[in-house]
């Protein structure tokens, strides 16, 4: 059995622990309102310019597939956007993420090359051999539009220069505070969704139809990467909330349980004591 | 009197979003004004100044380029960069000026002149963003 010295010092570690996490849970409690608050913040844009681009599409005509980024092609090579957060400590959604997007990987009878974005995903594919073309860490909690568009231009060109045939896009998803799913889907080429048609009426462009559209889907695919990356950046951080809140609680129940052990062996010592004194003056007598 | 609906946004947020008389938008071909019921429209923006006129209130957004879309009597304008009058930093607008300005003047080998002068074009229509708002205050105070 423990020695009460032993216990109380396990006792006030697990203590601090208890603090450290709880302190952990509520930084990431207000981050991920942040996140939350900017990943809806973004979503207005994000509606419009798909409105935008399937008003277009509507109203494409034949002969008007020169635009690469829409174009369908045989696909030799595949090139995934792996993002995950930088750090650990958000319960199983490293785990997750790397998972969805290795398995992802293994299927494939293609090559695959990989663009990794956080630090987690860049060294999990590292360790197993992955073919990691470009990587991208310390983008911090709250990247701008701007500290996405390198991640858009390698994309697009190495896209545009036939070193991939498509793109896929692999994050974690924010459902709910309790729920992050991770998904994976296809980037490039870009498919307008033919939404219901809307009045097929013609535009006036300026400068040109083609002037337009080349300069839209680089955007779409900057916007688009933007947005997976907030989701991200909100499913990190109320995975770690949550993650932080159980290790917390798991912390108290231990020091309930270590103060019950203290108390009793601490009353197994009084009692010994009482009965060796009370044993030695009646040897006395 | 016919209003038209306006809405800008960036990818980061929503700027403006409102009824009103007429847009006046730096499109790539030059400036244009639109009024209600304008005919379908996509263009490209440049880096300036847009105007907006509702009840006779001019409010003045700066833009650094992006897209403009007409259709059924709405305007939606996805930005690259938009910042209200009274979101931009003067101070910072007339240090980026001043750098530029020297960048050119001085025409060291390792910059790049097409970037020193769009800096120089962005922080000068900053400015007079920024200035139209300090020239006349909207009613009020504020």
């Amino acid at each position: 059995m423990a020695t009460i010295r032993e216990i109380r010092r396990r006792i006030r570690s697990v203590q601090n622990t208890a603090k450290i996490t709880r302190a952990m849970e509520m930084v990431a409690a207000s981050r991920m309102r942040r996140a939350q608050e900017r990943s809806i913040a973004g979503r207005p844009y994000a509606e419009k310019m798909k409105q935008v681009l399937s008003d277009l599409a509507a109203q494409r005509q034949a002969g008007d597939e020169i635009y690469p980024l829409v174009v369908k092609r045989p696909v030799d090579r595949i090139g995934v956007v792996h993002i995950t957060p930088d750090r650990g400590l958000c319960g199983g959604l490293n785990a997750n993420i790397n998972r969805r997007t290795a398995g992802f990987i293994l299927e494939q009878k293609v090559s695959v090359t990989l663009v990794a974005v956080g630090r987690k995903g860049r060294d999990f594919m590292v360790r197993y051999g992955q073919d990691v073309r470009a990587e991208f860490t310390r983008l911090g909690d709250r990247p701008s539009l701007e500290d996405i568009i390198p991640i858009a231009r390698i994309i697009i060109d190495d896209y545009s220069a036939g070193l991939v045939d498509e793109v896929y896009l692999s994050y974690t998803q924010f459902v709910t505070t309790m729920t992050q799913r991770p998904v994976l889907w296809r980037l490039l080429p870009i498919e307008p969704a033919e939404m219901e048609a809307r009045l097929s009426v013609e535009y006036i462009y300026e400068p040109s139809p083609e002037a337009v559209l080349a300069e839209l889907l680089p955007r779409f695919v900057e916007m688009e990467i933007y947005h997976a990356i907030l989701e991200s950046i909100a499913s990190e951080q109320s995975a770690r909330m949550v993650a932080m809140r159980a290790a917390t609680d798991n912390a108290n129940e231990l020091i309930e349980d270590l103060t019950l052990t203290y108390n009793k062996v601490r009353q197994e010592m009084i009692t010994k004591e009482l009965l060796d004194i009370t044993g030695g003056a009646g040897a006395l007598v | 009197m016919a209003k038209i609906r306006f809405e800008m946004v960036t990818a980061e947020q929503v700027i403006y979003s409102d009824d009103v008389d007429v847009v006046i938008a730096p499109g790539i071909d030059g400036e244009l004004a639109i009024l209600p019921n304008h005919a379908p429209l996509l263009t490209m923006l440049q880096l300036g100044e847009l105007r907006v006129r509702k009840e006779g209130e001019e409010t003045s957004i700066f833009v650094s380029g992006g897209f403009l879309e007409v259709m059924q009597n709405r305007v939606t304008i996805l930005a690259d960069t938009a910042e209200r009058a009274e979101e931009i930093d003067i101070e910072r607008a007339e240090a980026a000026k001043r750098r530029a300005e020297e960048m050119l003047r001085v025409r060291p080998a390792d910059i790049d002149m097409a970037r020193a002068d769009a800096a120089l074009r962005r922080a000068l229509i900053r400015i007079k963003v920024a200035e139209r708002r300090r020239k006349r205050p909207p009613p009020g105070g504020a």
